[in-house]
């Protein structure tokens, strides 16, 4: 075992290697703009330079005289297309504002033409040599910006129905012993995947193929049928591997539709690479939040108090928010909660899901909070979290089906050193740099979907997997491999596993953690179909004891059987006697819970995710706890994280090799979200200023310098059949406010805005 | 990005004829028909945002084996224009009696670009400035003269308090420019009328009211090398920054300095990421000279730097984060050990 690969605990996988490393290590997975087109023509896009007004004229003549240049599409000969509505509104589409439709400019960098050429230089070159006249008039960029309007989210987010709250806030506030009242803000982020917001399209009569970076295949399929006015049947998305996602490739985006359309018309295939500015304002973002938090406690630390308010900016047409309430006011046991969750509308491209959308922010206002209560308490912020620890969530009551949040803490805590921490401020130093421990809950609500799978299993052991499931660098492959090697008692070598692609039974989005969970339990249960079927043709079904009905259900692994004293599956054995070479099965799971139009929705590119606060009489989360040291320059100011430990339990952990991985990488954006990450908004212009990767900073190598993610486990047999939690959203929330929690114990200064840069250090 | 021509030059001669083709469409420099190619690092960025628009790419990298030495020269040290940064930093001697300069190089860029970047095309970088290097912004007056600048009241955070000019607040961006103006570095360049040198101090040239002229380069003309006299083992380069690699300076200093039995002799203070052009605080050195070193002092050194600094909205920060800086960095070279 390596730290890569660490020891599995109980209920823990293997940590196999990843089934995609050597392809994607020799450059030979084949990502969206890699798949072979036959004679393509070259998209380029050309946006708006204003962020609100409309298109007087286009001078196209320059570009139209570039060699090889096939077509320029404005909005004056564009491919008609339909709308598709938003997706918490029962469509597809991550934006209602569709380009090349009217004149009209809604948001910074809109598409406003697509140039096509033969070759991708002709049509960038031509692109640059489209002039634009303009009549703009004067975009509202953000909150305070003049003409915003702000309502509560409630009423016209169809996903955020109520605010939640229980008792009497206001009463038990003014009575507390102790107060805190502090307001916070966090910055609009861009997802910045690897891998550009490309798309190629090519049809073939009257069918569609759609290369491109997706985290659900079947909602793009859907989506664009409908937008292109043909059966669904006729639109196959194929996406094997997705170079980052994070939830900018959730939902669909408008280039998809436009790029068909051109396609069609051409009667060629079409391939589209945007640039990595234009991925700003073409998808999605996470947009700028605000927040006031009020915490009322006993002297003991006792919360008798809490009230979380937020506020999030969205597009002029959409509704979008994250709605984190849902989580913090359920965090922590407290009588008297109150919440309160607004949308800002201002003249700006639509946000959308970005990994662990409600959490990230939220929780960074609330672990903020818990922390400056019990600096004002005089209490260790751990004793603060345990004291204030619960069974069962407060606002409806509902027991947490599992919830190892102190036993998170007291790990972390452990292996971090906590206990050479001295709590007082700037009481640490180094030389040069102060030093500030700091610490903060983490959370994310455990989901599962709908989701469909075929298994084919041949005589020799050989083992097909079919899902639209998603790699999106998570490992998802792997822990599909490892779920049906386990399930079929056949060597992991022997299975074979096809995801990212709409013509394979469908699967939820890759989004919301949901995938491993949902993936997995389903490929059990078709595991189960199979092994049912073989045993039944080795054991007459009048002899079918309890014990082997019991061994071909769900719930039991070769393992465990073995240790119960039954014989594995002789394979040759119930093949000979089933008389075929292959058994194949297909079937469908969904969660308890879920919406009775489930399957049909599943079969429509719709999401039903359940879980979380949602579920009838309990409620899942995964939990974890992070602890960070800070370093704090005293001359330059600048600010430093070289250490992150990071403990989770997230019940079944597939493969702890992929987990770690992925929470690493959590730990890893949970600082850059702290520290580095923001898009600058000139406010003037309503534009994005900073669209790239070297001014839009992420951490590099220098900046990462131990991390430590640590598994515990835990077993929850009250979610799935599976009983994963899913981590892909865990690790990175929680740390931005660690981090500031740190930098308050480092410098006495208490930062309640991110990014935190050295000009907001006063030492 | 638009076609260019490209042409491998394998003398000086071919290589300046070349760039003084066509001179009346060469002015500015800045926007001159015909660029020269050294690594690559700054010039193919620019065109592929199709800030810069050449017709012609003069690749001068075959001149690399006359021009990329790093060699002794008298007391002093002399660097061809084509070595690259990543050995000119790697360099024993330069580690030796000059870490100013190895310091400067070593913390600019990432491994990757100071394997690419050559000295000459280092010192001649131009402005990270978002709205220059955004041809959707209309206005600005580097980029397209007489336009405005979009800099001035918008996200400003990175830019320049001192060299500003009503015009033109964009900062010049390197690290390794500050060492050679610190230690009076020589340019030696190449043109039609043969070889020329000039103080390094005499390369850049603040925005005034043409900030689309940045050098007093002619066209054609091209950098041979850089040499300095005397050696500067007591010299640090400082950088304050957002992260830990690979990120331009938010203020940075070089500071050298000749010290003898706690006196000090002589002493050169330049500063980054806060200027326009690579900026020597000659007032702040006048301060040092002849006196023994303490923290009053090194604080009265670093508001003479900043005496005529001047903020905007985001930037104002700088001025005081670049006193700490040179006051930090001016204790570094006091104590190190030599």
């Amino acid at each position: 075992m390596t730290a890569a690969a660490p020891e599995p605990k109980t209920n823990m996988g293997q940590p196999v290697p990843r089934y995609d490393a050597v392809v994607k290590v020799t450059g030979r997975a084949t990502y969206a703009s890699d798949m072979p087109l036959v004679d393509p023509a070259y998209a380029f896009l050309v946006t708006s330079a204003i962020a609100k007004g409309r298109i007087d004229s286009f001078d196209l003549d320059d570009a139209r005289r570039v060699r090889g240049v096939i077509d320029v599409v404005t909005h004056e000969n564009a491919p008609k297309l339909k709308d598709s509505k938003l997706f918490s509104n029962g469509g597809y589409a991550g934006t209602t504002i569709q380009p090349l439709k009217t004149a009209e400019i809604a948001h910074d960098g809109q598409i406003i033409a697509v140039v096509v050429a033969e070759t991708y230089e002709a049509a960038r070159e031509a692109a640059n040599r489209v002039k634009v006249s303009y009549t703009a008039s004067a975009p509202t960029a953000t909150f305070d910006s003049p003409g915003t309007t702000v309502a509560a989210a409630t009423g016209q987010n169809a996903q955020f129905k109520e605010d939640p709250k229980v008792g009497d806030f206001a009463k038990a506030f003014d009575e507390a012993e102790v107060k805190l009242t502090a307001s916070y803000e966090t910055p609009t982020q861009h997802h910045n995947p690897m891998e550009l917001f490309s798309t190629s399209c090519a049809w073939m009569g009257d069918e569609l193929v759609i290369y491109e970076p997706s985290q659900f295949v079947y909602g793009l399929k859907y989506g664009v049928a409908e937008q292109l006015g043909i059966d669904a049947d006729k639109v196959r998305v194929v996406n094997p591997y997705v170079g980052g996602g994070f939830g900018s490739r959730g939902s669909m985006t408008p280039r998809t539709a436009i790029i068909a359309g051109i396609a069609k018309r051409l009667n060629r295939p079409v391939k589209l690479v945007p640039t990595r500015d234009q991925g700003f304002t073409i998808a999605t973002y996470r947009a700028e939040t605000r927040h006031e938090i009020k915490l009322g406690a006993r002297r003991d630390g006792k919360l008798v108090a809490l009230r979380h308010e937020g506020a999030e900016v969205s597009s002029r047409p959409d509704a979008y928010c994250v709605g984190g309430t849902k989580t913090t006011t359920r965090l922590y046991a407290c009588p008297n909660v109150d919440s309160l969750v607004s949308i800002v509308r201002a003249d700006r491209n639509t946000p959308g899901f970005m990994r662990s959308p409600p959490e990230v922010p939220y929780l960074f206002a609330l672990e903020s909070a818990m922390d400056e209560l019990a600096v004002k308490l005089n209490m260790d912020p751990v004793e603060l979290r345990r004291i204030n620890d619960t069974t069962n969530e407060p606002i409806s009551g509902k027991p947490y089906t599992s919830r190892s949040l102190m036993a998170c803490f007291d790990e972390a805590a452990k292996a971090f050193g906590w206990a050479q921490r001295s709590p007082q401020p700037k009481s640490m130093s180094d030389g040069d740099w102060l030093i500030g421990y700091g610490c903060a809950a983490t959370c994310y609500p455990t989901q599962m979907g709908p989701a469909a799978a075929r298994v084919r299993l041949q005589r020799d052991g050989r083992t097909r997997v079919e899902i639209a499931g998603h790699e999106i660098g998570t490992g998802a492959y792997t822990v599909i491999a490892q779920t049906a090697a386990e399930r079929l008692g056949v060597p992991l070598e022997k299975v074979a596993v096809f995801i990212g692609d709409s013509d394979l039974p469908p699967a939820p989005v890759a989004g919301g953690s949901n995938s491993t969970a949902s993936t997995c339990s389903v490929v059990t249960m078709v595991c189960d179909q199979i092994r049912q079927r073989l045993f039944k043709a080795v054991m007459p079904s009048q002899s079918l004891t309890d014990k082997a009905k019991e061994t071909v259900g769900i719930g039991q692994t070769p393992a465990t059987q073995a240790a119960k004293g039954d014989r594995p599956l002789d394979l040759e054995k119930a093949f000979d006697a089933l008389g075929v070479g292959v058994v194949e099965e297909y079937g469908e799971w969904k969660p308890e819970g879920a919406p009775l139009d489930s399957f049909r929705a599943m079969h429509s590119g719709q999401v039903r995710l359940v879980g979380g606060h949602a579920m009838k009489d309990q409620i899942a989360y995964a939990f974890g706890a992070e602890f960070v040291e800070v370093r704090v320059n005293r001359f330059t100011h600048e600010i430093r994280c070289p250490r992150l430990v990071g403990a989770f339990a997230a019940g079944r952990i597939m493969n702890p090799r992929t987990a770690r991985s992925q929470l690493m990488g959590g730990l890893i954006w949970g600082m850059s979200s702290a520290l580095l990450e923001a898009t600058e908004i000139d406010e003037r212009n309503a534009r994005y200023v900073n669209d790239n990767l070297a001014d839009y900073l992420v951490p590099v190598n220098a900046d990462v310098a131990d991390v430590e993610v640590i598994l515990l486990s835990e077993q929850d047999d009250h979610i799935n059949p599976v009983g994963v939690k899913g981590v892909g959203e865990l690790a990175n929330v929680g740390t931005n406010a660690a981090i500031c929690n740190a930098i308050h114990h480092a410098t006495g200064q208490r930062i309640r805005k991110l990014p935190v840069r050295l000009e907001n250090i006063e030492v | 990005m638009r076609p260019f021509s490209y042409q491998r030059a394998t003398d000086p001669d071919t290589a300046v004829q070349a760039l003084s083709a066509a001179a009346a469409a060469n002015n500015p420099l800045t926007q001159a028909r015909a660029q020269p190619l050294a690594g690559g690092t700054t010039l193919i960025d620019l065109m592929k945002l199709d800030v810069m628009r050449p017709a012609a790419l003069v690749d001068i990298n075959p001149l690399a084996r006359d021009w990329s030495a790093i060699e002794p020269k008298g007391d002093g040290v002399r660097l061809g224009a084509l070595a690259k940064m990543s050995d000119v930093a790697a360099h024993d001697e330069i580690q030796r009696n000059y870490p100013v300069i190895a310091n400067s190089l070593k913390l600019a860029a990432s491994a990757q670009l100071r394997n690419m970047a050559t000295l000459g095309g280092n010192v001649m970088q131009r402005t990270r400035c978002s709205y220059f290097r955004d041809v959707s912004y209309e206005n600005c007056n580097k980029r397209n003269p007489g336009s405005g600048c979009a800099a001035m009241d918008g996200v400003n955070r990175m830019h320049a308090v001192l060299g500003v000019s009503d015009q033109c607040i964009a900062t010049y961006p390197g690290d390794f420019a500050q060492a050679l103006i610190a230690l009076d570095a020589i340019v030696e360049i190449t043109g039609k009328s043969g070889a020329r040198s000039l103080p390094f101090a005499q390369l850049h040239k603040t925005p005034g009211n043409t900030p689309e002229i940045e050098t007093t380069l002619q066209p054609g003309e091209l950098i041979s090398a850089f040499s300095i006299s005397g050696r500067w083992p007591r010299s640090v380069y400082l950088k304050a920054r957002d992260r830990q690699s690979y990120e331009f300076a938010l203020s940075s200093a070089a500071v050298a300095l000749d010290v003898q039995d706690g006196m000090i002799r002589d002493a050169r203070v330049a500063l980054g990421g806060v200027a326009t052009v690579p900026w020597r605080a000659r007032e702040a050195e006048a301060l040092l000279k002849g006196q023994k070193f303490d923290d009053g002092l090194a604080q009265r050194v670093a508001d003479a730097a900043f005496a005529d600094a001047k903020g905007r909205r985001q930037n104002s920060f700088k001025i005081a984060l670049g006193k700490r800086v040179v006051a930090r960095a001016l204790q570094q070279a006091v104590t190190m050990e030599i």
